[in-house]
């Protein structure tokens, strides 16, 4: 008997808000997450434009824990200590050999892996930090969530571009199930808005050069789309076995019913042009919950706001749901979120959960002109889901051709 | 030339800075470990900032030996003579 696993606890600090609250108002409010870049080294650059937090960091935590955290640990363990909190944990006692962790990221500890650089090349070895390590490994996030709840049953971080937060979240059901852990906190964290992983993203064509109009640059399935705005934040979920949750009384958010983990093996960079891989993860990820096509209500898309991204996953909607397709209402968060990258999946794993819990799905913002090359039920203001058991999927994907689709249902 | 007080300062302000302990309470008779509980990565990141600051050297062999505040401040003291 598989044991079911379930969403307890929820935090973030997004491009939109500091907290869960503040970034699912605004997501429902269709806000922009998108910013001018005003930093010096910006002026240089093709693109002058992202998602920053909206919440610096350092106002939240301690600042002499925060000088031995790379930003995206930090970001992780803002995160990490809501969730922890908002599942009511912090005065439960909590078996720490069965508790893990899964927060991925795509990229790591890369800003301290630059300024440690730039250090070593203008000040010389003996002024690089005896912190850089633990600061960089791309581990360290999910290390130090580990400290923070005491987590002795795993600490992983899955990378998969920018698959990874969804991976996070797949891997932790994977631990439940699997009778490792009885409570895994997962998602993913991201803090790469940096010139160097701009300019290497902008020369591969991924982002969206729209400098003067920051907030209509994420454009998801739009006619104009030109790319994504790069996003930084975390997002963290507590998961628990239903059986842990029910012990003790939790408040329940929604059920994490399958998880679906496939891999192209097409090409480094580019998606399957007709999204066979994607494809599956959606198909597997159904079958694991034992959904149908027809009890899928709601998709949050990955969506990026690429030209080929945004076609593709459609096409994969209608392989994968076939005539259920045009009853399902899709969204991308990533019009408002920007791409946060290793932490994306985890950010919309949260909007998926909160819009089975309040029956309200977000819209996707700045899209007015509909690809004809896509034949979605696109929300572009908020759209009420029925009462009744529902089903909802999150899809994400990767360079490296990483797929990653999450089914989850009303409790 | 910076009196013994002077150098007292300078130092707290850095291991205040690095590992937060208030800087009043990084006094001479204080032990680094045992008392204001800077670990051995710390004290890297303390003994660096203190060859910047009073532009001497400190070698690594060295820094076992500066137990405590008094210690360090009189090794920096001697360099500076």
């Amino acid at each position: 008997m598989t044991r079911t696993v379930v969403v307890t606890g929820l935090g973030l600090t997004s491009p939109l808000g500091g907290d869960v609250g503040s970034t699912w108002e605004a997501l429902l409010a269709g806000r922009s997450g998108a910013n001018r870049l005003e930093h010096e080294w910006a002026a240089q650059l093709p693109v002058r434009i992202a998602a920053e937090v909206a919440v610096e960091p350092s106002e939240v935590l301690e600042r002499v824990k925060a000088r031995r955290m790379d930003r995206s640990a930090q970001f992780a363990v803002i995160a990490a200590k809501q969730a922890w909190a908002d599942a009511g944990l912090e005065d439960v006692e909590v078996d720490s050999e069965r508790l893990g962790v899964a927060c991925a990221s795509g990229i790591g500890g890369v800003t301290t892996l630059l300024s440690s650089y730039d250090a070593l090349r203008d000040k010389g070895p003996r002024r690089v930090s005896p912190f850089a390590i633990p600061m960089l490994m791309p581990n360290s996030a999910a290390a130090n969530i580990g400290l923070v709840v005491g987590a002795q049953a795993g600490v992983h971080t899955p990378v998969s571009a920018c698959a990874s937060g969804s991976e996070g979240v797949a891997l932790g059901v994977d631990m439940i199930r699997l009778d490792r852990a009885d409570v895994v906190v997962v998602g993913g964290t991201e803090a790469a808005i940096h010139p160097l992983p701009l300019a290497a993203f902008a020369n591969m064509m991924a982002l969206s050069k729209r400098n003067d109009e920051p907030e209509a640059a994420s454009r998801p399935w739009d006619t104009d789309r030109d790319g994504f705005v790069l996003g930084e934040g975390a997002g963290l979920l507590v998961l628990e076995s239903e059986e842990h949750a029910k012990a003790r009384g939790a408040r329940v958010y929604a059920a994490v019913a399958g998880a679906g983990v496939t891999s192209d093996s097409h090409d480094i960079a580019q998606p399957d042009p007709e999204g066979r891989g994607g494809a599956r993860a959606m198909a597997i990820a159904m079958r694991d919950a034992r959904l149908q096509p027809a009890d899928i209500k709601h998709i949050n898309a990955h969506a990026t706001s690429t030209p080929q991204g945004d076609v593709a996953e459609a096409l994969m909607v209608h392989a994968t749901l076939g005539a259920a397709a045009s009853s399902v209402v899709v969204t991308s968060t990533k019009s408002m979120t920007g791409h946060l990258l290793g932490a994306a999946g985890a950010l919309e794993s949260i909007a998926t959960v909160l819009a089975l819990y309040n029956r309200v799905i977000p819209p996707t913002i700045n899209l007015h002109k509909v690809d004809e090359a896509v034949d979605l039920d696109i929300a572009t203001k908020p759209r009420d889901l029925p009462p009744g058991d529902l089903a909802a999927l999150n899809n994400s994907f990767g360079f490296g051709g990483h797929n990653v689709a999450l089914a989850f249902r009303t409790v | 030339m910076a009196t013994t007080e002077e150098i007292r300062t300078s130092l707290a302000d850095i291991v205040n800075e690095v590992a937060g302990i208030p800087a009043d309470d990084v006094q001479l008779d204080k032990s680094f470990v045992d008392d204001l509980d800077v670990d051995s990565l710390s004290m890297v990141e303390v003994v660096v900032a203190a060859e910047e600051k009073f532009d001497v050297k400190i070698p690594d062999d060295e820094v076992k030996n500066l137990k405590t505040v008094g210690d360090a401040v009189a090794y920096i003291e001697r360099q500076l003579a």
